[in-house]
């Protein structure tokens, strides 16, 4: 299972560098919707919960574009039933998809958190980092594993792109809530990593709950 | 041996009946010929016994599997050409292959033999999207034959290939590959030619095979 989940990241990833469809499209949102906030904001910096829910909210609108194209080549090119007709286990396609987003996700944040850095936020990431880079971890984690059941359940209808929002969004509270209130005392004047333990065990907790729901019904929405 | 049993096998898409009462059965090396007008079931039915869509009635064995249930036996065994050649535009050719062999655990030598028997092996390395249908459809039987199926589920396999080209992929997919061959085509003569079982179409439903099977 792991070879052939392997294979299918190795083709996916293959096609993102090839085509740079997801990755440049999330990346460019993200900075916009920033410079809309500066704008729309008419603030020159923000601090505390005010700039974790523009981080966040941004990267979480930023995700959609990634899940509403995960499955855009099996579904253009006949890729699923080229899946279908190998003998390989559909978890395989799962874990090859969650890892596919979760990379995209890590890319679009490599860029998007210094450009907020830049563009929004008052006070300085560095004495922060690895906590931030904590949350972000097991948020990506979490929107990855669902991301990629919401395309997988997307993929075959003809209003994948309506779907994905409508489903993917609400599913997304609790990675939203969980990571903007851990990011939260970071993103103070004086940053502090308060109650971080509390928030990044329930995002743990969402990330586990989730990947073993999306191994378990995966199998059955590709059934035709 | 008994390759195929179809036994008044059923399939719709929702209320529509795509495929109904249709019975057949196919022994193991013989060529089954499905012959029928556009939108009468031909390439329901091989989807049917590819394992890619479930029947809705009566019974099906393929290869010794009892579909639905024990479709996860067919992949290793089947060999599928469709209306979509099933490969990735933005690789290339070999890139194609490389997937589909490591997804079926076939060593990656089998490739470049598979590539010069269909001819290919000069522009295996452009992306798919660069090349003519022939070449494409040359791929797409290179990919379905990579892994040697005892069963070859054929949709109109010789679409878009030239007189030579279609002679090049007949020791491949041809009668002289020995396998087990269900053949969809709208060159009628040419399927009873090289067919030992003959199953009509029409609304999804077995017909004669003369004159009015098009009407």
């Amino acid at each position: 299972m792991i070879a052939a989940a392997r294979t299918i990241l190795r083709k996916d990833l293959r096609i993102e560098l090839r085509t740079k469809e997801s990755v440049p499209a999330m990346v460019l949102f993200s900075i916009t919707v920033y410079v809309l906030f500066h704008f729309g904001l008419d603030r020159d910096s923000l601090d505390g919960a005010l700039a974790a829910g523009v981080l966040w909210v941004t990267l979480l609108l930023a995700a959609v574009i990634g899940v509403s194209r995960l499955f855009a080549a099996e579904r253009e090119q006949g890729g699923i039933d080229g899946l279908l007709l190998s003998p390989v286990d559909r978890t395989a396609l799962f874990v090859a998809k969650a890892s596919a987003l979760f990379v995209f996700l890590t890319v679009l944040e490599v860029v998007a958190v210094p450009a907020f850095g830049l563009l929004l936020l008052g006070p300085g990431l560095g004495g922060a980092f690895p906590e931030l880079l904590a949350v972000l971890a097991l948020g990506n984690l979490g929107v990855a594993a669902v991301g990629a059941l919401v395309a997988a359940l997307a993929a075959e209808t003809r209003a994948h792109e309506l779907i994905v929002p409508l489903l993917l969004l609400p599913l997304l509270v609790p990675v939203l809530i969980a990571c903007a209130q851990a990011t939260e005392p970071l993103m103070r004047q004086e940053a502090v990593a308060e109650d971080l333990g509390r928030w990044l065990g329930l995002l743990s907790l969402y990330d586990v709950v989730f990947v073993l729901l999306s191994v378990a019904v995966f199998d059955f929405l590709l059934e035709d | 041996m008994v390759a195929i049993e179809l036994e008044r096998l059923e399939r719709r898409y929702g209320e529509r009946v795509a495929l109904g009462d249709v019975s057949v059965r196919v022994e193991q090396g013989q060529t089954l010929a499905v012959l029928g007008g556009n939108g009468a079931g031909k390439t329901t039915l091989l989807r049917v016994l590819a394992g890619l869509l479930r029947p809705h009635g009566g019974t099906a064995r393929v290869l010794g599997a009892a579909l639905p249930d024990e479709r996860w036996k067919l992949p290793a065994q089947v060999g599928y050409v469709g209306h979509e050649p099933l490969l990735y535009r933005e690789l290339t050719g070999r890139e194609n292959l490389y997937y589909h062999a490591d997804l079926h655990g076939v060593p990656h030598a089998r490739i470049d033999t598979v590539l010069a028997g269909m001819d290919v092996d000069d522009r295996a390395d452009e992306p798919v999207r660069d090349l003519s249908k022939g070449l494409v459809q040359r791929l797409a039987i290179a990919r379905a034959v990579l892994h040697e199926p005892a069963l070859l589920l054929l949709d109109e396999p010789r679409a878009n290939l030239d007189p030579a080209a279609a002679e090049l992929v007949e020791p491949i997919i041809g009668r002289a590959s020995g396998r087990t061959r269900v053949l969809v085509s709208h060159d009628v003569e040419g399927a009873l030619a090289e067919s030992d079982v003959t199953l009509g179409l029409r609304d999804g439903r077995p017909a004669p095979v003369d004159a009015e099977l098009y009407r």
